[in-house]
């Protein structure tokens, strides 16, 4: 499994049927969690503001996800010097880093009639900002070395210290005193748990990003492949 | 049904709503057409044929 995806030209085999077949079924996810999204009963205590929870919780959740595939990438390439992981990680950054974007400022907007106040300088908040900051730290170090190979492995470097933001987010909560309220999803403590109308629908319009990000994840891998080809050929009829 | 009166709460609602769809909108735009201009630029040089 791990040699086919590993090479460029059963990747590009394998991607070329599964991203279009994921975008179709990510479409049909978000137009069942956008209908359950605007028709659920309000909260009790939230009242129509947690219908921002369907977009804001699912943006977090993949802003960490994508930040684990950028670790598992940058660990093959750094490792195996897998060529196919490299590109991988470069492909997921611009994508990880929306994901962290739409987090802060969904996240944002949603505290603002719920907690009085747009940002506080908070464990959770603090630890996602620093995670966008690191997607930016990424993408500008990448920028900026001309040698893919040494761009590569820097880059890998920065993302595997940044992992360890990781665990601080998810534990933030439980660790610190924070306007933010602790897990309704998972690990909710008895009675936190969210009611069955809110956590389908938050699964559903988790699903939906998760779709997503899986078809442009492989769309812009495939263009990365594409890329390094054609500047390989380049390359090769410079030398001739 | 569909219930969009959301009073006070609307400004923020309607903004992280619309601020959502702008970013998803740009993700899907910038990965579809930078997979067209790649897979262009790959087709003039020859280099499809042999590749999915």
């Amino acid at each position: 499994m791990v040699s086919f995806l590993t090479n460029p030209r059963s990747f590009m085999a394998f991607s070329r049927i599964a991203a279009p077949v994921l975008g179709v079924a990510t479409a049909c996810a978000f137009a069942l969690g956008l209908y359950r999204t605007f028709t659920v009963p309000e909260d009790a205590l939230h009242g129509d503001t947690v219908r921002m929870m369907f977009i804001h919780v699912p943006a977090a959740w993949l802003a960490m996800f994508v930040y684990a595939c950028l670790g598992v990438a940058s660990l093959l390439n750094l490792v195996f010097r897998q060529a196919l992981a490299d590109l991988a990680a470069r492909a997921c950054a611009p994508l990880g880093a929306a994901f962290t974007a739409l987090a802060l400022i969904t996240g944002s907007l949603w505290g603002r009639p719920t907690w009085g106040t747009y940002w506080e300088w908070d464990g959770r908040m603090t630890s996602v900002l620093v995670l966008f900051l690191l997607w930016m730290a990424y993408i500008a170090l990448r920028a900026a070395i001309d040698d893919e190979a040494r761009a590569a492995r820097a880059g890998a470097i920065l993302a595997l210290v940044g992992v360890v933001n990781l665990p601080i987010i998810h534990y933030s909560v439980y660790w610190w005193n924070s306007l933010h309220q602790g897990s309704s999803t998972f690990e909710a403590a008895k009675g936190d748990a969210l009611p069955p109308v809110y956590g389908a629908t938050l699964g559903i319009m988790g699903l939906a990003y998760l779709g997503l990000f899986g078809a442009l994840w492989l769309t812009r891998i495939r263009t990365e492949v594409r890329l390094r080809r054609i500047r390989a050929a380049a390359l090769r009829a410079a030398e001739d | 049904m569909f219930d969009f009166d959301y009073g006070s709460y609307a400004p923020y609602i309607w903004s992280a709503f619309g601020i959502t769809a702008a970013v998803l909108g740009w993700m899907v735009a910038d990965s579809l057409l930078a997979a067209r201009r790649a897979a262009a630029q790959a087709k003039a040089k020859g280099l499809e044929d042999d590749w999915a």
